[in-house]
C-alpha cells in the first residue's frame, strides 16, 4: 500500500490525528500558539458531519466539550498559556465526573501573558495540579510532528478508555514547525470507541468504586437517565457525605490510573544501555538533547536519554531502576526545575544535575553538550 | 402530546428526598411548575436534559428524573450548548440562580441569547447568594441588605429580561413562585419556543435574604410577590412612579424572525454534504 506520506505542522498533526480518532466536536477559544488547531478543524470537523465551536472563553470551551462528551461525543479542545489557567475548573469536573476529553495545551512561556508566541515547557506541574483537589491526570509529551499525529489518536482512546480528561503537551516549537507526516488508515491504528454500557438502564451505575473496572459512560439521551454532579457522589453518581464513599471516591480517581500504569505508559530509552549518564527529557527539547548525545559520544561520553511520551502518571518505576545502573541522571527541560522534581524523587540512588534554561528559545545541543561535559567532569 | 394522567412520582427521583431546601423557599415551587410544564408538552424523560451551575437553585436536577447534570458555579449553559450541538434532538433546560446565571455566568448568558440556541434557561431570582448565606447578588434591588451589604446597596441591578431581550433572546419571560400556575403556563410557552428562551422566576429565599430585609417569612416574601408583581399589560398604562419598585410579569418578548442557532448549524452541515 502506498503511504501517505504529508508535510505538515504539529498543530495540524494534532487536528488530523483527532480527525482520524473519530472527533464528533470541538470547542475552543483563539489563543497563540494553538489556534491552528480551531482553525484546521473549523474546515475539516463540518466537512463530515461534525461540530466545531468557537465559544466565548476557554471556561465556556471547555464546559461545551463536557456537554458533548457527556452525550457521547469523542471531544477536543485546544488552548496556550493564560487560556489553561482558565480551563482548570473544569478539568477538575472532567476528574471528577469522569468524563473522556482531550485537552491540548500548545505551551508557551508564561506566567500570565508571558510569551505568546515563544516556546516553553513550564505548564508540566500545572498538567498534574493546576486544578483543586486531590486526582490523578493522564499527560502526553509527543517531541515530533509525526509523534503530535500518533499520541493524538492514543489521547483520545485512553480518555475513553479511563474516563479521563487527557493532556497533549506540545509546544510553541512542536506546534508550529513543519515536518514528514505518515498519516495512518483508519484500520491501522487502534480506535477506542464510545460505548453503551453492556447493562441496562435500570441496573446502570454511572460510577463503579470498586470492581476494579472502569464502568463505560453512558451517553446521554439514549435511555440511560443518570445524574452528574462536581460533589463527591457514590455509585450511583448522587452526592454524598459518608466517609466510606467519600474515601473509595477519592481512591478510585487515583487508582484507576496509577494501577493501570502499564497500559499508560510510553517511553523511550536512546543509547541508554552503556550509559554513564542519562539524560531526561521529553518533548521538543529532546530533540536537542539526541544532538547532544552524539556530540558527547564523539567526545567519548557515554550517554543515553530516557525520554518519558506519556509524562503523567510520570515513569517513576523505570527512573529508579536506570538510576540503579546509570549514576548521573541530568534533566534537561524548557522551564525553571519542574520534572526535575518528579526524578529527584525516583532516582534516589543517584546524582541528579539540571539543565534549566527559560528564556523563549529552544536549548540548543551546544548548550547541552556543554552540561553534559561539566557532569562528567564532576 | 403525553395523554397520560400528571403524577409528580412519575418525574421525581424519591430516593434523592428530602431535598436541602429550607422549608418555605420557593424553589419547590417551581420544580413542580417545571414538572406539569415538561408534562405538558410531552416529553419524555429520555429526551430532557437538564444542566444546573451551583447554588441552592441550581440543586433541582438531582431531584427530577431526567438527564441531569449539576455543572460548575455559572457555566451550566455552556455544557447545555455542548448536549444540544452533539445531540440537536434533546429538549435541553438550565436552571440557575441570579448569582449563578448573570455574575459568575453573565458572559455565558449573553453568548447563549446572541446564539438564539433552542434552550431555554429558567433563573430562580432570589434577590441573593442563597447558598454561600445571603451575600448581594447582581438582581438584588438598590438599598437592600446583604451580609456583604450591611449599610445598603447601592450597586443597580440587572434587569433579567430587558438583558436577555437585548443580546439576543427569542422568547422572554418573567413569573413569580407566588403565581404557580401562569408559572406552569409560561414554561410551555419558553419550553416550547424555537429559540433561546429566558424565563426569570422571582423566588423567595426569606433565609437569606428575606430576613436581612423586614420579610423574614415565606409568607411576607410571597405576598411581596403577589404585591410587586404587574402585569406587562397593566404596566403599560402606569407612571414610572407608580412602577417603582415594582416587576413587569408575563410574556414580555417573542419573536420567531431570528435564525435559530442549531439548526442554522446542522443545515450548513447538510449543504457541506451536497457539495
Ligand atoms: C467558582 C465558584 N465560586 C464560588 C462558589 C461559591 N458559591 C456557591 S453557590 C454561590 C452563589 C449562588 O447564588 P445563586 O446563583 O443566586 O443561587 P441560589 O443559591 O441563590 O439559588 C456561590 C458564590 C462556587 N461554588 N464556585
Ligand atoms: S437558603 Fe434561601 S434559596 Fe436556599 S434553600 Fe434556603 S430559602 Fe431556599
Ligand atoms: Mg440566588
Amino acid at each position: 500500500m502506498s503511504k501517505n506520506i504529508k508535510l505538515m505542522q504539529g498543530n495540524e498533526a494534532v487536528a488530523e490525528g483527532a480527525v482520524i480518532a473519530g472527533c464528533d466536536f470541538f470547542a475552543g477559544y483563539p489563543i497563540t500558539p494553538s489556534s491552528e488547531v480551531a482553525e484546521i478543524l473549523s474546515n475539516k470537523l463540518p466537512k463530515i458531519g461534525k461540530v466545531f465551536l468557537q465559544m466565548e472563553d476557554e471556561i465556556a470551551a471547555l464546559g461545551a466539550v463536557l456537554g458533548a462528551a457527556l452525550g457521547g461525543a469523542k471531544a477536543i479542545t485546544a488552548s496556550s498559556g493564560p487560556g489553561m489557567s482558565l480551563k482548570q475548573e473544569h478539568i477538575g469536573y472532567a476528574s471528577m465526573c469522569e468524563i473522556p476529553c482531550v485537552i491540548v495545551n500548545v505551551m508557551r512561556g508564561g506566567p500570565s501573558t508571558g510569551l505568546p508566541t515563544l516556546p516553553a515547557q513550564s505548564d508540566i506541574m500545572q498538567a498534574k495540579w493546576g486544578t483543586h483537589g486531590d486526582h490523578a491526570i493522564i499527560a502526553i509529551t509527543p517531541s515530533s510532528v509525526n509523534e503530535s499525529l500518533y499520541e493524538t489518536i492514543r489521547a483520545f482512546n485512553l480518555a475513553v478508555k479511563y474516563r479521563t480528561p487527557v493532556l497533549l503537551l506540545t509546544d510553541e516549537i512542536i506546534g508550529h514547525m513543519r515536518e514528514k507526516v505518515v498519516i495512518p488508515d483508519k484500520n491501522e491504528v487502534e480506535i477506542i470507541d464510545v460505548k453503551l454500557p453492556d447493562v441496562p438502564p435500570e441496573k446502570y451505575n454511572p460510577y463503579n468504586y470498586t470492581s476494579g473496572k472502569v464502568t463505560p459512560l453512558a451517553p446521554m439521551g439514549e435511555g440511560y437517565r443518570y445524574h452528574v454532579t462536581g460533589l463527591i457522589h457514590g455509585e450511583t453518581g448522587f452526592p454524598s457525605q459518608k466517609t466510606d464513599v467519600i474515601q473509595n471516591a477519592q481512591n478510585w480517581l487515583i487508582d484507576k490510573i496509577y494501577k493501570n500504569i502499564k497500559d499508560i505508559e510510553k517511553f523511550e530509552e536512546f543509547q541508554t544501555g552503556d550509559a554513564d549518564i542519562l539524560v531526561v527529557a521529553y518533548g521538543s527539547t529532546s530533540r536537542s538533547v539526541r544532538q547532544a548525545i552524539s556530540m558527547a559520544r564523539a567526545a567519548g561520553i557515554k550517554v543515553g536519554m530516557f525520554r518519558p511520551i506519556t509524562i503523567w502518571p510520570f515513569p517513576e518505576e523505570q527512573i529508579s531502576n536506570l538510576s540503579k545502573k546509570i549514576k548521573k541522571v541530568l534533566v534537561v527541560e524548557m522551564n525553571m526545575g519542574q520534572i526535575i522534581l518528579e526524578v529527584q524523587r525516583a532516582a534516589c540512588g543517584s546524582k541528579v544535575y539540571g539543565l534549566h534554561v527559560a528564556n523563549g528559545e529552544p536549548i540548543t545541543p551546544d548548550q547541552i553538550f556543554a552540561k553534559i561535559k561539566e557532569v562528567s567532569e564532576n | 402530546m403525553i395523554k397520560t394522567k400528571f403524577n409528580y412520582d412519575y418525574y421525581l427521583r424519591k430516593n434523592t428526598l428530602p431535598h436541602i431546601w429550607c422549608p418555605g423557599c420557593g424553589d419547590g415551587i417551581i420544580l413542580k411548575a417545571l414538572l406539569r410544564a415538561i408534562h405538558k408538552c410531552g416529553y419524555s424523560k429520555d429526551e430532557v436534559v437538564i444542566t444546573s451551575g451551583i447554588g441552592c437553585a441550581s440543586r433541582l436536577p438531582g431531584y427530577v428524573d431526567f438527564n441531569t447534570i449539576h455543572t460548575t458555579h455559572g457555566r451550566a449553559l455552556t455544557f447545555a450548548i455542548g448536549m444540544k450541538m452533539y445531540k440537536p434532538k434533546l429538549k435541553v433546560i438550565t436552571i440557575s440562580g441570579d448569582g449563578d446565571a448573570l455574575a459568575i455566568g453573565g458572559n455565558h448568558f449573553i453568548h447563549a441569547a446572541r446564539r438564539n440556541i433552542d434552550m431555554t434557561l429558567i433563573v430562580f431570582n432570589n434577590y441573593t447568594y442563597g447558598m454561600t448565606g445571603g451575600q448581594y447578588s447582581p438582581t438584588q434591588p438598590l438599598d437592600s441588605f446583604a451580609t456583604t451589604t450591611p449599610f445598603g446597596s447601592i450597586e443597580p441591578p440587572f434587569d433579567v429580561c430587558s438583558l436577555a431581550q437585548a443580546a439576543g433572546a427569542t422568547w422572554v419571560g418573567r413569573s413569580t413562585s407566588y403565581h404557580a400556575v401562569q408559572l406552569e403556563k409560561f414554561m410551555v410557552g419558553a419550553l416550547t419556543h424555537p429559540g433561546f428562551s429566558v424565563l426569570d422566576v422571582i423566588t423567595n429565599c426569606h433565609i437569606s435574604y428575606g430576613r436581612r430585609n423586614k420579610m423574614k417569612s415565606p409568607v411576607e416574601m410571597i405576598k411581596y410577590q403577589k404585591e410587586k408583581a404587574v402585569p406587562a399589560r397593566s404596566a403599560e398604562n402606569m407612571s414610572p412612579e407608580e412602577l417603582a419598585g415594582r416587576f413587569k410579569t408575563g410574556v414580555l418578548f417573542e419573536t420567531k424572525d431570528k435564525p435559530e442557532f442549531c439548526g442554522e448549524y446542522h443545515k450548513k452541515l447538510e449543504l457541506l454534504k451536497t457539495k
